[in-house]
């Protein structure tokens, strides 16, 4: 049975007078199997809150179905053993995360010594043992975003959903709830986690998908769904003069910045490099640096998003 | 248990208002002033001294239900605290009904409160304290539920301030029903019969949950009438929390 079953899921925002339409999920097709990470990545916008919200009940789907751990999103006990954070998480501020946690381990009917347990347990495991007693009014960002991972685990649950996990957390938060992440997997727990962080997800996930403007693109290994990238030179200009400059905008290369006297532009062919060149030479300009370089992650991941995941099913197989 | 944490972090929730406070301290001002009020007057300073007493837990209790209510369930959703309640096994009506509860007890505790300080400035005076006294006061006790209810559904779809508006409308036009009923008799037009008919028959007669004359002359009221306004106040109550939850049920949390 997999963790999480979404079928033809659709969702269509109408907003104003005359009722504009605004096609937040199109016809999402996602099987995710238990005990595995899934990364949920997209740009802003893509549809990765609003699957996440459909899922927990906070909104309906226009059309489609899900299913968690094999229950109806529409049954509340598909709940029970689900855990979620929201983006961006908001709590009642003038609460302690202790009373805060508690609070919520009553939700799922836990008697207060197990809760005392859980309680001591959970502010432990995303460190703030520490500030169990002080009001959530003067946590950091960072801090809230700890007590909402621990709130999303209360009731210990199979399977957990977490919108943005890693924003508003510095390096060494970050390795902690990466570290969370992957010793829930190691407890046979499913996790799916939206993301802005290309690094983040590639380095603990099993499998990514892919999701823009309401659309699956893909689901797979990330190397496997954004392939290999270009080998580029990047070239560092000084001192070209205002036709030189606009005949290396007639170039039409993807990628030239200006700064200041200084001109970067990045070729993927040797062709390029050296029309480049002729021009430097042309208009008397200086050539600081020509440096041989990968495509980032993040460079494959903008291109790939315009263009298309090419050739992979955007059903998942298994 | 889920409804017990609620109620009580609602409850919780409520008395930290700011509002809450500053409205239960203008009540005490106001049975202050009618003390002063009563000593202007001869022979009337019990009758004063009830009557604006007792109005004032009317009015104040009534703009704390509003004011302090609709933030409540506004700011909930505003702030969006509610994403991580409504997500986990909680049913839509629970939080609801939690929430109202909660205001109810924050209501108990307001109009305990400035009944008691009613009480001692009465017993200060001298002047007795006649159990058609607690009935009225049991009265305005159910007339803010019926409040608090109504605040809470415009609460479910409208903003704060709408709800505001619309809740002390209705509780405005409550009030002057036997108007409604002259206006509707001496309109010509089908349009405004029908509206004052609808605003007559339909929207909740809140005089009936005003014997601040009885009191005043000293008249006590039947267990009958109590027992019937009590009824009347469930019921209505009872049909707007149905409503409540049935607009709650499809609202959206985008």
């Amino acid at each position: 049975m997999p963790a999480v079953k979404i079928v033809g899921l659709t969702k269509v925002f109408k907003s104003g007078v005359r009722r504009k339409r605004t096609v937040a999920l199109d016809n999402l097709n996602l099987e995710v199997k238990e005990g595995e990470i899934l990364g949920y990545l997209g740009p802003n916008g893509a549809g990765k809150t609003t699957t996440f919200k459909i899922l927990m009940g906070l909104l309906r789907p226009t059309k489609g179905d899900a299913w968690l751990l094999g229950k109806n999103i529409k049954d509340i006990s598909s709940r029970e053993e689900v855990g979620f954070l929201p983006e961006q998480p908001y709590f009642y501020d003038y609460l302690t995360a202790w009373e805060l946690l508690d609070l919520y381990g009553q939700f799922y009917n836990l008697s207060k010594r197990k809760r005392r347990t859980r309680v001591r347990e959970l502010l432990e495991l995303v460190g703030l043992q520490d500030a169990a007693t002080i009001q959530l009014r003067k946590f950091s960002r960072g801090m809230l975003q700890r007590v909402g991972v621990a709130q999303a685990l209360i009731n210990d649950p199979k399977l957990i959903l977490l919108d943005e996990p890693l924003s508003a957390l510095d390096p060494i938060g970050r390795k902690q709830i990466r570290d969370i992440i992957l010793r829930l997997k190691s407890e046979g727990k499913t996790v799916i986690y939206s993301s802005h962080i290309l690094s983040d997800v590639e380095a603990i996930c099993d499998r990514v998908a892919i999701l823009s403007q309401g659309r699956l693109l893909g689901v797979g290994q990330l190397s496997e769904l954004l392939g290999t990238g270009e080998q580029l030179m990047e070239i560092n200009i000084e001192g070209l003069d205002e036709e030189g400059k606009a005949e290396i905008k007639q170039l039409a290369l993807e990628n030239i910045v200006e700064r200041g006297a200084r001109i970067i532009v990045n070729v993927s062919t040797e062709e390029m490099a050296q029309k480049v060149l002729e021009i430097i030479v042309q208009h008397g300009a200086k050539l600081i640096s020509l440096i041989p370089r990968m495509e980032s992650l993040e460079d494959i991941f903008l291109k790939r998003l315009k263009t298309g995941i090419e050739g992979r099913e955007s059903r998942d197989e298994s | 248990m889920k409804v017990r944490a609620l109620v009580l972090n609602t409850f919780k929730e409520a008395i930290r208002d700011k509002v809450f406070y500053t409205l239960l301290l203008f009540a005490v001002l106001v049975i202050i002033v009618s003390v002063l009020l009563g000593g202007l007057s001869l022979g009337v300073n019990e009758k004063i001294i009830k009557d604006i007493g007792l109005a004032a837990i009317s009015l104040f209790g009534v703009l704390t239900a509003v004011l302090v209510g609709i933030s409540l369930v506004y700011k909930e959703i505003d702030r969006r605290t509610i994403y991580t309640i409504i997500s986990k096994p909680v049913h839509r009506y629970e939080f609801l009904l939690s929430k109202y509860l909660g205001l109810c007890l924050t209501l108990l505790l307001n109009v305990t409160a400035m009944t008691m300080f009613l009480f001692i400035v009465i017993w200060f005076q001298g002047y007795s304290l006649s159990l058609v006294l607690l009935k009225a006061i049991l009265l305005i006790f159910c007339e803010l539920m019926l409040v608090t209810a109504i605040a809470l559904l415009f609460s479910t779809f409208t903003s704060s301030t709408l709800s505001a508006v619309f809740t002390l409308a209705i509780y405005i036009i409550g009030h002057l029903t036997t108007d409604l009923k002259e206006i509707e008799q001496a309109s010509r037009g089908w349009l405004s019969r029908y509206i004052t008919n609808f605003c007559y028959y339909v929207l909740p007669n809140f005089n009936n949950f005003n014997i601040r004359a009885e009191v005043v002359h000293g008249v006590d009221i039947s267990g009958v009438y109590l027992l019937g306004v009590i009824t009347y106040c469930i019921f209505y109550t009872a049909i707007v929390l149905f409503i409540s939850i049935l607009s709650f049920q499809r609202r959206e949390f985008d």
